[in-house]
């Protein structure tokens, strides 16, 4: 189990305050630490005090869509004549992203009492924790915490399922998660009916990322204004964002800044930069899903909302990952849609076929074999794929595709014109 | 009612239509078939082909018109450049790894992808040709049932017709990506009584019937409406015809009847209308107790001759699968004697298809018992066979099994002679030839008293004719009647002479048939 580094003078510790210290994974060493305080406060108040309290902060879904939570939990019913549910997505499979199993493994008390809270306020008497199936060790840990918190009493007669899935990217995609935590085929399903009017096994239900309900205890304990109060830049962007950096840089791992840090600092500063002799080409700042920044765009970039929409991108999941001057970007472009294309459900037909179909064509340039229309047929094989399929793994396909040929377009011709050598066999 | 109508405009065309209608079937209302593959009415909406991708203004992107709700006012454009460009788009996907071996398949000729990529496809694929197709192995799926995973575009139809229709989800989409492919349970077979659905349901030539295989192109089938002989139900079916034979039967829609489904069983029911040793000719019995063939002037003569000195009691005794009109009037030839008429069925397993209210293949495999009954023919056949032995005349429709020689004379109209010499009818006076349920017009009354039509699909055979001709005839040679040209006049007959039909006509029957009078007596005018 590696040891997390310590926090860089310029982060803002609120979630990983205790990544680390292993004392605050019990109960014991939580309430120590003034856990639980927030999910009382959270219960002295009536349900729609608590929904009322995080609209406020302006906290935003983590999970990748950035759907105000608060405004979310408000879409339950009213008047609650079926069970509720939540669900809480721990599925973080998004090529680059590791901050929920962080979240997890030091601290899984504050997600285990930021569901409790979520419970309340939507008012659901069970909710189930999707988690990934690769994540054996925090499965190990956030069952050790279940028992202890039920153990303690604060569930009371709540109950809290862990649920752990089989390997399917697609499983992270709300609606999949809940037809896969019905035993069904993980299939993303035709919205509407939304997942707050027929959820899980039909109830209405809400979907959360861990890292969101994580951020929700500190706005129930220290109030919503003091988290709306943290935004560097765009005052919808409130809050800390944890980012996982990897890639080419020198201290890859978890950074927590507030929202509108500037990606320049995060990439040079906080990750320790480039290594020796290298300089940055570009990165994908949300996941592997979002369009490829490049390093201009990358050095200007304010990490929010809707910095990241400035720039063409987004800020998804906050897996950064950071290419330099030595990375091939055609073959890692062709590395997304091979996994793209492996992790397609194969319900539409754009994402089954164009999936597959892109990662050939790539995998053709790559060996020499490509031609100058291939450029075009990509960019158009994207544009079918864009926005007309039920979930958006087709889109996430073509994202780094589209960006990745309009930003860096020569090293493909240079694959097509023999200039650069072949790297793999047709 | 009119205050549940939702307005909108389809193609620039207004229609109004119900509150909940989907843009698809609206579509279809203003005469738009919005291409598509997962959709069809009688399964749940899957939403999968994203084949039907339409552009309705004020919406952010295109909409797949099988899973939006009609809203008022709602403009809906199904062939703009945008949406025809996305469908182009899903057509070349679709071709990727469907091959294109249409000359050996099937379905060709009435396959939704050829016709949509005729339709609005790409001239040619971009596909590079250097890559290799997906492929897999033909699968033996059921007793009729054959899987071609390479054609296959995984529309899902035949998955949802077995999980939420038949249920009985022996199916699924197996794998991910463009491996996926339709997988079936491994230690069961697609062998549920309705599982040939499967087959019509499936748009492309992926599943196919063994029964059917290789045996046609679409292109040179003859489709005559039709219901179906199987059992009580009446689904209605269309009786495919290559060259004067039928070679397939396939359900027809009618959501009063059978939705879109009809059952293996019924499926199979077809070769006895094809069946070569027919009778060709009226044929009157001779001293000697050979026949001898005559045309039909002297056969009706024969006939009416027996009928007009007849005195005393009658006997009927009819087939449950020969028309409402034949069984009206081989009644009313009788009505003068002191009669009764009988018939039996076969019976079998009922075997019910779970996801549509009141379908199933019924124990009772006959489709015209009601019909019987509703002309006062009883089921007490051993009766009728004991009242044989002092009848002055027994009547028999079709039903060559009769094995107790009539006292009395005997008139036997039917379509076959038993090979058995002990068979009664193979002793009859006269022999009338008649056509079979493929050969003739006439009508079926269903177990829920729904009376309907069927039509001709192809010749009978040398003289034969409709049994409600040649009994018009015989009737009209006694005096006691028209002669009834066609199957219409047939049926108004029995319309106007029987109480519980009355009110009906052949023309409104028209392809969906009507029901019945309920609770309404079976009387005869005097």
């Amino acid at each position: 189990m590696g040891f997390p580094h310590k926090p860089h003078a310029r982060e803002t510790v609120v979630l990983s305050q205790y990544f680390g210290d292993s004392d605050a994974r019990g109960y014991k060493g939580w309430v120590k630490r003034g856990g639980y305080q927030a999910l009382e406060r959270a219960r002295a108040l009536p349900a729609a005090g608590v929904v009322e309290e995080v609209k406020n902060s302006g906290l935003r879904g983590r999970g990748g869509a950035g759907f105000p939570t608060g405004l979310k939990w408000s879409f339950m019913p009213k008047d609650k004549k079926k069970p509720h549910y939540l669900c809480v997505n721990a599925d973080e499979s998004e090529p680059g992203t590791f901050k929920d199993r962080e979240i997890m493994r030091w601290t899984p008390h504050a997600l285990i009492e930021g569901t409790l809270i979520a419970m309340y306020a939507i008012q659901a008497e069970v909710a189930y924790i999707y988690i990934r199936g690769e994540f054996t060790e925090p499965l190990a840990i956030m069952k050790d915490a279940l028992v202890e918190a039920e153990a303690a009493g604060v569930l009371g007669k709540l109950k809290i399922h862990l649920h752990r899935g089989a390997g399917a990217y697609i499983c992270g995609e709300e609606t999949a998660l809940m037809n896969s935590l019905e035993g069904k085929r993980g299939n993303p399903r035709i919205k509407p009916p939304f997942p707050a009017a027929v959820g899980v096994f039909g109830m209405p239900t809400t979907i959360n990322n861990v890292e969101t309900l994580a951020a929700v205890p500190p706005i129930m304990k220290r109030g919503a204004a003091w988290y709306k109060a943290m935004s560097l830049s765009n005052p919808k962007s409130t809050g800390t964002k944890l980012f996982s950096v990897c890639g080419h840089v020198r201290q890859p791992g978890n950074y927590e800044v507030t929202m509108g840090f500037p990606l320049k600092d995060l990439v040079h500063e906080l990750s320790g930069g480039m290594r020796p002799g290298r300089t940055l080409k570009g990165c994908i700042p949300g996941g592997s899903s979002v369009p490829i920044l490049n390093r201009e765009e990358t050095e200007s970039c304010l990490l929010d909302y809707e910095g990241c929409v400035e720039k063409g991108t987004m800020l998804g999941s906050g897996g950064v990952i950071v290419f330099d001057d030595s990375a091939d970007m055609v073959y890692e472009i062709m590395r997304l849609a091979r996994f793209y294309a492996h992790e397609s459900c194969a319900q539409c037909t754009q994402c089954r076929e164009g999936t597959a179909w892109t990662m050939k064509i790539l995998e053709r340039i790559l060996a020499g074999q490509g031609k100058l229309e291939d450029l075009d047929l990509l960019l158009d094989l994207s544009e079918n794929m864009t926005g007309k399929t039920i979930c958006v793994l087709s889109d996430s396909c073509a994202a780094p595709v589209v960006s990745g040929i309009k930003k860096f377009r020569g090293e493909f011709e240079d694959y097509i014109s023999g200039k650069r050598r072949p790297v793999m066999v047709a | 009612m009119a205050e549940n109508l939702i307005n909108l405009t389809i193609d620039g065309t207004p229609v109004s239509v119900p509150k909940g209608t989907l843009v698809i079937e609206a579509a279809k209302q203003t005469g738009v078939l919005v291409p598509h593959y997962c959709y069809h009415p009688g399964l749940p909406v899957a939403g999968v082909c994203r084949m039907c991708l339409v552009e309705i203004e004020k919406a952010p992107k295109l909409q797949i018109a099988c899973a939006t709700e009609v809203a008022e006012g709602m403009v809906v454009h199904t062939h703009s450049a945008q949406a025809k460009a996305a469908r182009m788009g899903v057509l070349e996907l679709l071709l990727i790894n469907h091959p294109l071996d249409c000359p050996i398949c099937d379905q060709a000729g009435e396959c939704e992808l050829q016709d949509f990529t005729f339709q609005e496809g790409r001239p040619a694929s971009r596909f590079s040709p250097t890559y290799a197709k997906r492929f897999n192995p033909v699968e033996d799926f059921g007793p009729d049932v054959l899987y071609v995973p390479n054609r296959c575009i995984l529309c899902t139809r035949c998955v949802r017709f077995m999980e939420d229709v038949a249920h009985e989800p022996v199916l699924n989409v197996s794998e991910r990506g463009d491996r996926a492919y339709v997988g079936v349970h491994p230690d069961a077979r697609l062998d549920h009584p309705w599982a040939g659905n499967v087959v019509d349901l499936c748009p492309v030539g992926s599943l196919l019937s063994k029964d059917f295989l290789h045996k046609a192109r679409a292109w040179e089938l003859d489709k005559t409406a039709s219901i179906c002989t199987g059992c009580s139900q009446g689904c209605n079916v269309t009786l495919d015809a290559r060259d004067d034979v039928v070679v397939r039967i396939r359900p027809r829609p009618n959501l009063a009847v059978n939705s879109y489904f009809m059952c293996d069983h019924g499926r199979a029911n077809y070769r006895w209308m094809n069946r070569g040793d027919r009778i060709e000719a009226p044929l009157i019995r001779q001293p000697d107790g050979s026949h001898r063939a005559v045309d039909w002037d002297e056969g009706l003569d024969h006939a009416a001759e027996i009928l007009r000195g007849a005195g005393g009691s009658a006997v009927a005794l009819v087939s449950p699968r020969t028309s409402t009109e034949a069984l009206f009037l081989a009644r009313a030839l009788l009505t003068d004697l002191d009669w009764t008429g009988s018939f039996q069925t076969v019976m079998g397993e009922e075997a019910p298809l779970p996801g549509v209210p009141n379908l199933a293949l019924r124990a009772e495999r006959a489709p015209n018992a009601t019909g019987a009954e509703l002309l006062g023919y009883h089921r007490d056949y051993a009766r009728a066979l004991a009242a044989l032995e002092h009848a002055a005349v027994a009547l028999v429709l079709d039903d060559p099994q009769v094995a107790v020689p009539p006292a009395g004379a005997l008139i036997y109209l039917g379509t076959v002679l038993p090979d058995d010499a002990g068979a009664a009818v193979r002793g009859a006076d006269i022999v009338l030839p008649i056509t079979n349920t493929a050969e003739e017009e006439g009508t079926f009354v269903n177990r829920d008293g729904r009376v309907q039509r069927y039509w001709q699909a192809k010749p009978g055979p040398g003289m034969a004719q409709p049994a409600w001709w040649v009994l018009g005839e015989i009737l009209a040679k006694l005096g006691r009647g028209p002669h009834l040209a066609t199957a219409a006049e047939a049926f108004d007959r029995v319309a106007q002479e029987v109480e519980v039909f009355r009110g009906l006509t052949y023309s409104r029957l028209g392809f969906g048939g009507q029901v019945v009078p309920r609770g309404a007596g079976v009387g005869v005018p005097a």
